[in-house]
């Protein structure tokens, strides 16, 4: 455990850096544009409004809220503070709700709907690559195209074609939300069941377009590695196929979990789009009408949980890596 | 370089992928000369107009006509009538009468048309049956006796003076129009979108839009990335540090993110195709440049770049002669994947509703938003999202096969 220390202090401290550049970014990007962000924040949100007082009025609370009178620097600090202190500021779409409260409830959709989605695709994905590789011939020629065709939908054109066919054509599933309309969240049967029912086609257009990449990495480097000289030389020593070809997908899994890590980001963008479809209460839904309602502290707190949580994913995998490598391990033990 | 040309063309997949490719390429070219037009001119007035060929009714009624005879053209005029809904609803209605319907088939035409006419009168009244239900049985009723009982249709003016009506024109059941006869016939075989505009024509010119933004994102990343591969594989020392830096970053931040951050703070009137093309572009460079560093500097102490540079050759001519031929195969590679995720980058940000700007050019995810936005999938408007997402598909389908044909052609150990 010991040895891990110095690795685990570099993934942290890239980790830490990146994090504040993701905040740097989160709060330059909007203030870089050409003009006073403010009055282009408020010319959107006053649109309509004909009363020069009430314009006012915004343009106040607004340039208040972001400090555009002080420097930038100063500005930045203010701004790491208040999220420290959890405070995004307040939405203007569902005033007076707290952009943290309404992003509080939507983590957990995305979280619950992602997570165990990403996972299952990952590891299906690897599983029938795997299988491609070691018997190749038809299977290899049939599955991989198709595999491969899937996996080059978009993942909101999968929501679509999944929810035209399960919910509005054989109506086996319910069509829109997280659970039914009629429903308060509590922990009864009926409302769990509720949930499992909305979570199936979210749930199955993030796995199905997540198999497709996954098998066609693992299939290359299957057949990487069951090329190698050492297959051929266990080969040779007479070792069963079936204990080779444990070795050699535990070395092939190796580059997919850094994969995973390095694809992250575009699948959770993928996924998040496909939520919007779905009109599943998550973080995708949440943006998607803060866009719509030019909710500006509403898509700058979405945006910053998503890369949090981006961050946050990439850094475990990178803990996991670290244990699972042997050649991590070896050189931490030197 | 021809002989890789001839290597490549003999990968089946990459043929594949690359014949796709070309389809839609040749489709986007000709197309516009079968029919020509602006494709965001609206059409039609109303909504999702389904696909088909609709022949102008004012034209058809003055159109030169021939008579035919054929004999099972009452019942088919009563089947296009009668919806599958409507044969249920008479049943029930018979049902609620008294009537024995328990011979009754509902499929079968003639006997519950007979049975209705036999037993149906506007005039008894049903107990429990609310009155908009019971005008509705009389309109059906109305609409089986017209369908069934006149053989001809007048068709009336009011003379503008007098304020009389004249009689125009006799239609009779047996009169057909030669759909050549008729002046004005449109062909949509894709319908109408939700601004009744022609969902083909549209399709065609936006699938040009995107692969044009595909290209110019996919142009910008790779020639960002490449070269700052370059510069940090090659030059190494601080310079690389430096690079790195912000390529580590950019790995792990969401390109996703920015896109949504750079693109929302540009106002919409600003955000034109090319704009939009070019962040995507800027936001994607990450991947090439990882890896053509990592592959640089594996070349960059080969013993023919070695001598290169003992013959005193100027930092340029090394990296064109002795360093790109090695990788162009590799840069090619991910050129054709930056365009395909470009696409898929552009049609992602449409639909949250930060695409490019709506009112000058189509692309396929604008036709993808608004047809969200008005709701094609839940009423049954296929033809204005499916043939979007199939073209989406396809599209980087191509490109992927491609890949991955070139990657078995330069990467010996794939091969089959």
């Amino acid at each position: 455990m010991k040895g891990y220390r110095k690795y685990f202090g570099k993934k942290l401290f890239w980790f830490g850096i990146t994090f504040i550049a993701a905040l740097l970014l989160n709060f330059t990007l909007p203030r870089l544009m050409p003009g006073d962000p403010v009055s282009m924040i408020v010319s959107k949100q006053a649109q309509g409004l004909t009363e020069a007082s009430a314009v006012k009025a915004i343009y106040d609370n607004y340039a208040k809220e972001f400090g555009t009178s002080k420097p930038m620097i100063e500005q930045f600090f203010t701004y790491v503070g208040n999220l420290f202190k959890g405070d995004m500021g307040t939405s203007f779409s569902q005033y007076p709700r707290k952009v943290a409260d309404i992003i509080g409830s939507a983590v957990g959709w995305t979280l619950g709907l992602q997570l165990p989605a990403i996972i299952t695709g990952w590891l299906l994905g690897n599983i029938l690559g795997a299988l491609a590789a070691y018997v190749r011939k038809g299977f290899d020629k049939v599955l991989m195209p198709m595999t491969l065709f899937f996996s080059s939908v978009p993942a909101f054109g999968m929501a679509v074609t999944l929810l035209v066919i399960f919910s509005i054509t054989l109506k086996v599933t319910p069509v829109a939300g997280g659970y039914g309309y009629d429903m308060i969240p509590n922990f009864s049967w009926n409302f769990i069941n509720s949930v499992l029912q909305h979570y199936q086609l979210p749930f199955w257009s993030i796995v199905i377009i997540s198999i497709g990449g996954q098998a066609i990495g693992m299939r290359s480097m299957s057949i990487y590695e069951l090329n190698a000289d050492y297959v051929k030389y266990a080969r040779f020593l007479g070792i069963k196929d079936r204990k080779i070809v444990g070795y050699v997908f535990r070395n092939a899994m190796l580059p997919q979990v850094t994969g995973l890590a390095l694809s992250l980001g575009t699948m959770v963008g993928g996924a998040l789009v496909a939520e919007i479809i779905f009109s599943y209460p998550g973080l995708g839904t949440t943006m998607y009408q803060g866009i719509k309602m030019m909710d500006y502290p509403l898509i700058s707190g979405t945006t910053l949980i998503i890369t949090v949580m981006v961050l946050v994913a990439t850094f475990v995998l990178d803990i996991v890596y670290g244990f699972i490598d042997p050649r991590v391990k070896a050189a931490q033990f030197e | 370089m021809k002989n890789t040309i001839r290597q490549v063309f003999h990968s089946p997949k990459f043929v594949v992928g690359f014949c796709i490719f070309m389809a839609i390429l040749l489709t986007m070219l000709v197309y516009p000369f079968i029919n020509p037009g602006d494709p965001l001119k609206m059409i039609g007035l109303g909504t999702f107009a389904e696909p088909g060929t609709y022949v102008s009714m004012y034209d058809s009624v003055g159109a030169p006509f021939s008579t035919f005879k054929i004999p099972d053209a009452d019942v088919k005029r009563l089947d296009k009538l009668l919806t599958q809904d409507d044969r249920a609803k008479m049943r029930e209605w018979l049902e609620l009468a008294q009537v024995d319907v328990s011979e009754l088939d509902v499929g079968d035409m003639d006997s519950l048309l007979a049975m209705w006419k036999q037993h149906y009168d506007p005039e008894i009244r049903i107990p429990g049956m609310i009155k908009a239900v019971r005008n509705y049985y009389i309109r059906l009723n109305n609409s089986i006796l017209s369908a069934s009982v006149s053989d001809t249709l007048k068709v009336t003016d009011t003379d503008e003076a007098t304020g009389e009506t004249i009689e125009k024109t006799k239609i009779s059941k047996t009169d057909y129009v030669n759909v050549d006869d008729v002046a004005n016939v449109i062909s949509l075989p894709l319908g109408t979108d939700n601004f009744g505009r022609d969902t083909l024509k549209q399709l065609v010119a936006a699938c040009g839009v995107s692969i044009s933004i595909g290209l110019i994102a996919g142009a910008v990343a790779t020639a960002l990335g490449l070269l700052l591969g370059l510069l940090a594989g090659y030059l190494g020392g601080w310079v690389d540090d430096f690079i790195m830096f912000f390529t580590n970053i950019f790995t792990v931040i969401p390109s996703f993110v920015l896109l949504i951050l750079i693109n929302y703070s540009i106002n919409q009137d600003q955000r034109g195709a090319g704009t939009v093309a070019l962040v995507i572009g800027l936001t994607s460079w990450v991947w090439t440049t990882r890896s053509v560093r990592s592959q640089v500097i594996s070349l960059r102490n080969r013993d023919h770049v070695n001598l290169s540079r003992l013959s005193g050759h100027s930092l340029p001519r090394i990296i064109l002669t002795d360093i790109l031929p090695y990788i162009a195969s590799y840069v090619m590679m991910a050129f054709i994947l930056q365009v395909s995720s470009g696409i898929l980058a552009e049609a992602q940000l449409s639909l949250l509703g930060l695409g490019p700007k709506t009112t000058e050019v189509p692309t396929l995810g604008l036709m993808m938003n608004w047809a969200m936005l008005y709701s094609a999938h839940l009423n049954g408007s296929w033809w204005a999202y499916f043939p979007v997402i199939l073209v989406i598909a396809l599209i980087s389908f191509s490109l992927n096969l491609m890949n991955t044909g070139l990657d078995q052609v330069f990467n010996p150990t794939l091969r089959e």
